[in-house]
């Protein structure tokens, strides 16, 4: 665990870098965690953030990939809506890296 | 704070620097082809810690310490080693009866990997032989640890305990090997049990344990989340097939058929691919199904410790949706532990199952139901669809090595081989050493899949990494097909990391999925 000071506020992140308390999300968290990985964060970045972000306050849940896949699809465009193009958007994996910067915990189970 | 609690205290804080989680490098090893028994690197994974679980709610649904190792902890250590020497005589026996022939020592995934003698598992086993030497023979409690090679309860002990039974996969493969088949599984399933029990809590895999029985499944998804994956999964179905009637039935009461699955099957992928496959084959076969949004979780953690109060009231939920649905017959999905839970203890956990039809009195495997429609030509297949394919079989160790499938010799072999080679022309098998019942784990089972661990899932894939790459040089096999959820999330992982695409693996309904020919039923 490990806490970083964010616009004079205390905000904790578990060992991979989760928030601990989902409350704590703003905009400019999400930036700042970008940062961190030398990531800068695109409209393309956002549209999955908050497409995420809403999802879980309807489900308490990340959507499973191919529900993003056809939301991007839709917002974005045929060309974009596939795996491939997420995993450009954030290498370490949409489900992981995408999640993180949204604030969402980090998924459990066989996956 | 008084003087008596003080040392504890301490205690805590060093077991804790001793196994503190740390991020770790991990580079893979070169693909041969083949698979060498390695140099000996003394500790060289002893700094590969897996998290441990802080969340002082879940802890407390669990039943396990909150705050780290308890003050007492020796005295309950103790106290509870007896308890599962005294419940399970197995490990008792495993304790008496290994002479040290080596056997098992080339054997395990992590220690062919790694190099690390402590990954051995004699040398696994044998973290726990010295402690019970020392307290639990009449020697060792007579004259100490000395006359008995054993060793007094110490922090080190323990932080050695929490590292190496961290290390163990339960895959059983040394268990083939032994001569007197000690299965160095039972060992480390009591060996966490009593770390558990003194405050020393792995996270992964307890979080998991306690998803799975307050909100129902491993991925912590709300019935709502499940309805709306299941329900996209349906309407992409109908999108893909133009068929309006095909479904993936939900909660229905009087279905035949209540198929329970692991909950990464309508999250992740390739896991998802599977479910495509499953709907195909049900809705061809035209038997009543249903799944069901209280038993929304086949797999089943908890029989990776040996807590069987977590196991029981996991695999419960199952028989009580059965019984609910009013089911005729209950068939699990790709599952590795979940098909050893449901097909080999749920009778003497939640049994006897006469409500259901006689006909079908114990759980079924989906490829042992596909394979036999196929078989009657049930189905109607185009294997040109799997054309590109040169498939081979990762056979996952709870399946290969749990009992016998379809009430059949070797069946657990055989029947997902037949559905393979019946949707699927060309199949290649991997070296016979690396399958069957020899088969080599993922590296990341029982409860070792988090991101904390990749440093020794990376190495412990090594051999299955090594075998695949052999077959896919010689005989161009490019998919690998395989039935568990923790294989295909590993090594859809580790493919890229052993620069091999992730889409080479994959589910065998995935290959079921895409040779059904819908609508062209022939009769059952």
């Amino acid at each position: 665990m490990r806490s970083i000071e964010f616009e004079g506020k205390k905000i904790e992140l578990d060992e991979d870098g989760y928030l601990m308390n989902l409350n704590d999300w703003s905009d400019g968290i999400a930036k700042h965690l970008a940062k961190e990985d030398n990531c800068e964060l695109t409209d393309a970045h956002w549209e999955v953030i908050n497409f995420l972000r809403s999802y879980y306050q309807q489900y308490q849940i990340a959507p499973m990939i191919k529900i993003l896949v056809k939301e991007i699809k839709k917002t974005m465009g045929a060309d974009k809506g596939n795996t491939k193009y997420l995993y450009q958007l954030f290498p370490d994996g949409p489900a992981k890296q995408a999640c993180r910067y949204a604030g969402l915990p980090k998924p459990t189970g066989c996956v | 704070m008084t003087d008596e609690k003080a040392p504890a205290t301490d205690a805590n804080a060093i077991v804790q620097e001793l196994i503190k989680y740390e991020k770790l490098p991990y580079e893979h090893v070169e693909l041969t082809g083949e698979i060498k028994v390695p140099k000996i690197k003394p500790d060289a994974m002893i700094k590969v810690h897996a998290q441990q679980l802080t969340s002082k709610d879940t802890l407390e649904r669990l039943g396990y310490p909150t705050k780290g190792l308890i003050p007492n902890w020796k005295e309950v250590f103790l106290k509870t080693m007896d308890k599962m020497l005294k419940k399970y005589k197995s490990v008792r026996l495993f304790m008496d009866i290994c002479v040290r022939c080596g056997a098992c020592t080339d054997k395990c995934h992590y220690f062919i990997g790694t190099g690390d003698p402590r990954n051995m598992p004699v040398a696994r086993a044998e973290l726990m032989r010295k402690v019970y030497r020392r307290y639990f023979t009449w020697p060792g409690k007579l004259f100490g640890s000395k006359m008995v090679d054993g060793w007094d309860l110490s922090i080190d002990v323990l932080a050695l305990w929490y590292t190496y039974f961290y290390q163990c996969s339960e895959c059983r493969r040394c268990a083939v090997f032994c001569p007197y088949g000690i299965d160095t599984a039972e060992i480390t399933m009591a060996a966490r049990e009593i770390l558990n029990s003194v405050g020393l809590v792995q996270k992964y895999q307890h979080e998991i344990i306690d998803k799975a029985q307050v909100i129902g499944n491993n991925l912590g998804m709300q019935q709502n989340a499940v309805v709306n994956a299941l329900e996209f999964v349906r309407d992409e179905l109908r999108e893909e097939t133009g068929i309006e009637e095909i479904d993936i039935p939900i909660d229905i009461e009087g279905a035949d058929v209540l198929f329970v699955t692991p909950s990464a099957d309508f999250f992740a992928s390739p896991h998802i691919e599977s479910l495509y496959g499953y709907a195909k084959v049900f809705h061809q076969a035209g038997i009543s199904w249903t799944m069901s949004t209280h038993a929304s979780e086949g797999g089943n953690f908890g029989m990776f410790v040996h807590s069987y109060d977590h196991m029981k009231r996991i695999n419960k939920r199952i028989w009580d949706a059965a019984r609910a649905l009013k089911v005729k017959r209950v068939i699990g999905g790709e599952c590795g532990h979940m098909w050893r839970v449901l097909s080999s203890f749920s009778n003497t956990l939640w049994g006897p199952f006469d409500y259901l039809d006689s006909k079908y009195p114990r759980p079924q495997h989906i490829c042992e139901f596909t394979l036999d429609l196929l078989n009657r030509g049930a189905l109607k297949i185009d294997k040109t669809a799997n054309a590109e394919f040169t498939a081979t079989i990762h056979d996952s160790c709870q399946i290969a090595r749990g009992m016998e499938m379809g009430g059949q010799k070797y069946g657990q072999f055989e029947i997902p081989r037949g559905v393979i080679k019946g949707v699927c022309e060309k199949f290649v098998d991997m070296p016979e050493n690396t399958i069957k019942e020899r088969t080599f784990c993922c590296g990341a089972g029982q409860g070792l899949l988090g991101d904390d661990m990749l440093p020794t899932r990376v190495k412990g894939a090594m051999p299955r990494m090594q075998a695949y790459s052999y077959v896919k040089k010689q005989n161009g096999v490019n998919f690998m097909a395989l039935i568990c959820a923790i294989c295909k999330a590993q090594l859809s992982k580790m493919f890229p990391t052993y620069d091999i695409e992730m889409e080479e693996v994959g589910g065998i309904h995935q290959l079921v999925g895409r040779a059904i020919v819908l609508g062209a039923k022939e009769g059952i």
